[in-house]
């Protein structure tokens, strides 16, 4: 349980996939301007996040691995990601239409996003179990949700500011964006202490 | 040789099963698409005003295609010609839609109406109004930030020396900027209306004087002349029964304040999406 928790916080505070390791970071861009779109997009993403991660791993660990195939990770992922989308949102729009019209656009949007692969290499990569794998899945996506939030706060206080001309519109946003990216690498290492032994 | 074929089998093979899991998933599980809700979207402005009370264009063509009692002439933007075409689609007699238009019920710009303050905060009428009710002294009157300007999906409002003023040309009657304005001073008329009394201040006329030198104070005289008795006084501030209203201008004229505004609302609509 202990090892759970601790997945999760590095997963939300120290590794947090946008604002550390700079993953994901077109929908963090491009669809944070207002909080109803950022939310949606996140619930959207930790859904697929965590669905990935699901199908993934097997295919990882049965047909990769067992056949010496390790090499093909990538290219396999990316196609079973995007089948794997196309085919939830079929089966939402069938069986959960309000759901569908929650997550909308960004179902599709997500379909290859960076992030989501990355959390699946990186579960692999760090040699987790199967389920840890799936908490880590989850935290990643909380960690996204939480940089979306936050972020989209901090556009709303530049969207009524007036910036020097030169830095109005994408380069304040980034500007502020790398100074919430600071903000976070101040959480780096906090885990390893919380959790360490002795 | 080997090595290569495996991966490319292995990968097409991937690529096969997730194929054909989609494809007859897709059959499976078809949602059939209601056509005549689509055709219904297709012939409405798509400029999602709620003018009509449904979230939207789709859900106003939703409405219209499940019957649920709704009426094919509530789409006031699209006016008569969309009107026209549901009822062809739904094969129901034509209504006729009453084009409506937004009317700012203030006059109190720059050098009329005082000012208490110099309001430094957030661009918008909600901030101010929060902050002792805006910058000017008459707390019924438009604060001038443009909310309305902001939300009208045909740019049909400017401020003009602090005060909204609707173009009578552009508007096309969604009522959005009647929802935003936070001193709700921005009504929604039928476009054959031809007067409307340019205040809201609804305090005492002494107090209304000390504010501002354009609004109502509540004098009922035209409510005394007004030869259809179409005006009445409620809560010092005049209102006009548009249904005996016969447009004669006689109020106008009378008004000591000049605050009641004679114009031709209609006009041909001028649409910007």
């Amino acid at each position: 349980m202990v090892k759970f928790v601790s997945i999760i916080l590095a997963a939300v505070l120290v590794n947090n996939y946008v604002l550390r390791q700079f993953l994901g970071i077109c929908p963090f861009l491009g669809v944070s301007k207002d909080l109803k779109n950022a939310t949606g997009m996140s619930i959207a993403v930790v859904f697929v996040m965590v669905l990935a991660t699901a199908v993934t791993y097997p295919i990882q660990k049965a047909l990769l691995e067992a056949h010496n195939l390790a090499y093909l990770q990538t290219i396999v992922f990316i196609l079973v990601i995007a089948a794997l989308v196309q085919f939830v949102e079929i089966a939402l729009k069938k069986f959960i239409p309000a759901l569908y019209r929650a997550l909308g656009v960004y179902l599709p949007l997500i379909t290859t996003n960076c992030a989501v692969l990355g959390v699946t290499i990186a579960n692999i990569d760090a040699k987790y179990t199967y389920a840890e794998s799936i908490v880590n899945a989850f935290g990643s996506g909380l960690g996204f949700f939480l940089a979306m939030v936050i972020f989209s706060g901090v556009r709303s206080k530049l969207e009524n500011s007036r910036p020097p001309k030169a830095f109005s519109g994408l380069p304040i946003t980034l500007v502020a964006a790398g100074i919430v990216s600071l903000a976070f690498f101040g959480f780096g290492g906090i885990v390893e202490n919380l959790f360490a032994k002795g | 040789m080997f090595p290569i074929i495996i991966a490319i089998s292995v990968v097409a093979g991937i690529g096969v099963v997730a194929g054909a899991l989609l494809t007859t998933a897709s059959k499976v599980m078809n949602v059939p698409v209601d056509e005549t809700a689509e055709k219904l979207r297709e012939c409405l402005p798509g400029a999602n005003c709620g003018a009509c009370g449904y979230a939207g264009c789709d859900g106003y063509a939703a409405a219209l295609a499940g019957r649920l009692e709704a009426a094919t002439n509530l789409c006031v933007p699209g006016g008569d010609t969309v009107s026209r075409e549901i009822s062809e689609i739904l094969d129901l007699p034509v209504l006729d839609v009453i084009e409506q238009v937004a009317a700012v019920h203030c006059l109190g710009c720059v050098g009329t109406v005082q000012q208490k303050m110099t309001y430094q905060g957030i661009n918008s009428c909600r901030a101010a109004k929060l902050q002792y009710s805006g910058e000017y002294s008459c707390t019924y009157g438009c604060l001038g930030y443009g909310d309305c300007a902001v939300v009208c999906p045909n740019n049909a409002i400017c401020v003009q020396d602090g005060i909204a003023r609707v173009i009578h040309e552009r508007c096309i009657g969604c009522g959005l900027c009647a929802r935003t304005c936070p001193n709700g001073i921005i009504h929604v008329h039928a476009d054959t209306i031809t007067c409307i009394i340019d205040c809201s201040n609804h305090a005492r006329g002494a107090e209304v004087v000390k504010v501002c030198s354009a609004g109502c104070i509540g004098c009922r005289k035209c409510e005394r002349e007004c030869p259809v008795d179409a005006i009445s006084i409620k809560e010092n501030l005049p209102f006009i029964d548009y249904d005996k209203c016969v447009g004669c201008g006689h109020c106008k004229t009378v008004c000591v304040r000049k605050c009641i505004r004679f114009a031709d609302f209609r006009g041909e609509l001028t649409r910007s999406y």
